[in-house]
């Protein structure tokens, strides 16, 4: 069967604190196994939008549908929260500051919810677990606890935990921003896998090699629009719009200057 | 000083001593129970029950604890409130100090990083689930030092119900006095004695805080 809609699609997203707007009307549709960067500098709203696809910061206007079920529905509190439970269970999210939970260890972090949410056995958990695990090079710190791990470890932990839920669509709010340089490259490797596994991403990021490396398609924000968006060997090569060519200079030239 | 006198009257002090650590027992339990519970109407979704956690630590925080015990022994008899003076004192006193443990338990849920709850959520837990298998159990690590000073103040604070006749450590001393005319050698024995209880409990406070603090 061919799909008529968009995986993703976000319709007149709308946010705004008082009288700021953070997103003034952005409407844009990801694919079923797209990678999509969104860049920009900050405040321009950025995480927001990818925080509105699973409905942590609300958007005051608009839609957000994954796979033909709109995320944030108008429900009463109940029914609200039942519903948004299940859309979060498909939807992964990884945060800059990693949100490991300290109390568990590295294989209660990953097979927590899927304990509680889907049931599984303790061996079912255990196989999840490992699975997971060595999927992103996790697997001999199976027992440590988040404190005993760096920070680029605990961002894989986090990776796996998402994973376990094993959801139709990740999300990444600036994954590598808070890592010593030296260790983001190993988060970098694991989403470079789950690109190559066809995993539906979409990612913020402040990284201008990895999205040119890894992503179909880069968004470029400003001031709560997309200014700009196209592959990107096109919206860094040859930008169009003159916002655009102003952040990637200072970006580009800061990546030319590292090397 | 008279050493023969205290060796004399310390059984009857350890006795005291005795329902002093009752009390105590007693007060923290039922403190721990209306802290829980001012605690989660603290941070209701429901502005009324927020109001009603926010008075209960306002009104009680906010008067002397011996008003409100006199108000409840005393003064409880005339709207039919029939108490014996230990009742009075666990309740009065245990319904007091739950209003500053109120205050210290909402701390610790609060001062839970915000993005413990956010990750929980965004696995697909439930508001429910996500506090009692995230947020909970690091709150309970963060409050155990502050419960401890609650805990430490409210030991002492048992010293009030000799007020309405409890016979305790406090009281014990007074009426010793009575007969012997030693204030000193009296207040001195039941004061090493509190101070023993407090050092222990202080000591096994220090332990569990250490055996479950997260690095």
């Amino acid at each position: 069967m061919t799909e008529t809609r968009p995986f993703v699609e976000i319709r007149h997203a709308k946010k705004s604190y008082g009288s700021l707007e953070v997103l003034k009307d952005i409407s844009l549709t990801v694919d079923r196994g797209e990678i999509v960067a969104i860049i920009g500098p900050s405040g321009s709203g950025k995480s927001t939008l990818l925080r509105a696809i699973n409905d942590l910061d609300p958007l005051t206007g608009g839609e957000v549908i994954l796979d033909g079920t709109q995320v944030n529905k108008a429900l009463p509190h109940r029914q609200y929260e039942k519903h948004i439970n299940q859309m979060r269970q498909q939807i992964g999210m990884v945060f800059q500051h990693f949100n490991l939970f300290p109390h568990l260890t590295v294989r209660d972090n990953v097979v927590m919810a899927p304990k509680l949410l889907k049931g599984i056995s303790e061996d079912a958990a255990q196989k999840l677990a490992e699975e997971q695990l060595a999927h992103v090079g996790m697997l001999e710190r199976i027992d440590y606890y988040p404190s005993q791990l760096s920070g680029g470890q605990k961002q894989r932990v986090a990776i796996a935990r998402a994973l376990a839920m094993k959801p139709k669509l990740m999300l990444f709010d600036e994954a590598t921003s808070a890592l010593d340089p030296e260790l983001v490259e190993e988060v970098n490797q694991v989403m470079k896998t789950l690109a190559q596994e066809h995993m539906t991403m979409i990612i913020v990021t402040h990284e201008m090699e990895f999205a040119a490396d890894v992503c179909d398609r880069v968004i470029f924000m400003d001031g709560g629009v997309v200014v700009e968006e196209g592959p990107p060997s096109i919206v860094f090569q040859n930008p169009t719009q003159p916002r655009t060519r102003d952040f990637l200079r200072k970006h580009l030239s800061q990546y030319e200057k590292e090397k | 000083m008279d050493v023969d006198l205290i060796l004399r009257v310390y059984p009857y002090f350890l006795e005291a001593a005795v329902v002093t650590i009752e009390l105590s027992v007693l007060t923290i339990l039922l403190g721990l129970l209306c802290g829980a519970a001012g605690a989660w109407a603290r941070l209701s979704r429901f502005a009324l029950l927020r109001f009603a956690g926010a008075a209960y630590v306002s009104v009680f925080r906010g008067t002397p604890a011996l008003i409100q015990l006199f108000l409840l022994y005393f003064g409880g008899p005339q709207v039919g409130i029939q108490l014996d003076a230990f009742e009075a004192g666990v309740i009065g006193l245990g319904v007091n100090i739950g209003a500053y443990m109120t205050e210290t338990m909402r701390g610790a849920i609060v001062a839970v990083d915000h993005g413990q709850g956010e990750a929980a959520r965004t696995l697909g837990l439930s508001r429910a689930q996500s506090f009692r298998k995230v947020v909970l159990p690091q709150a309970l690590r963060l409050m155990i030092r502050p419960l401890g000073v609650n805990i430490n103040a409210q030991i002492k604070g048992t010293a009030l119900v000799a007020a309405i006749s409890v016979v305790e450590l406090t009281y014990t001393a007074q009426r010793y006095i009575g007969s012997t005319y030693k204030p000193f050698e009296m207040f001195l024995l039941a004061g090493v004695l509190y101070l023993i209880i407090i050092t222990v409990v202080g000591k096994g406070i220090s332990f569990l805080d250490r055996r479950v603090r997260l690095q």
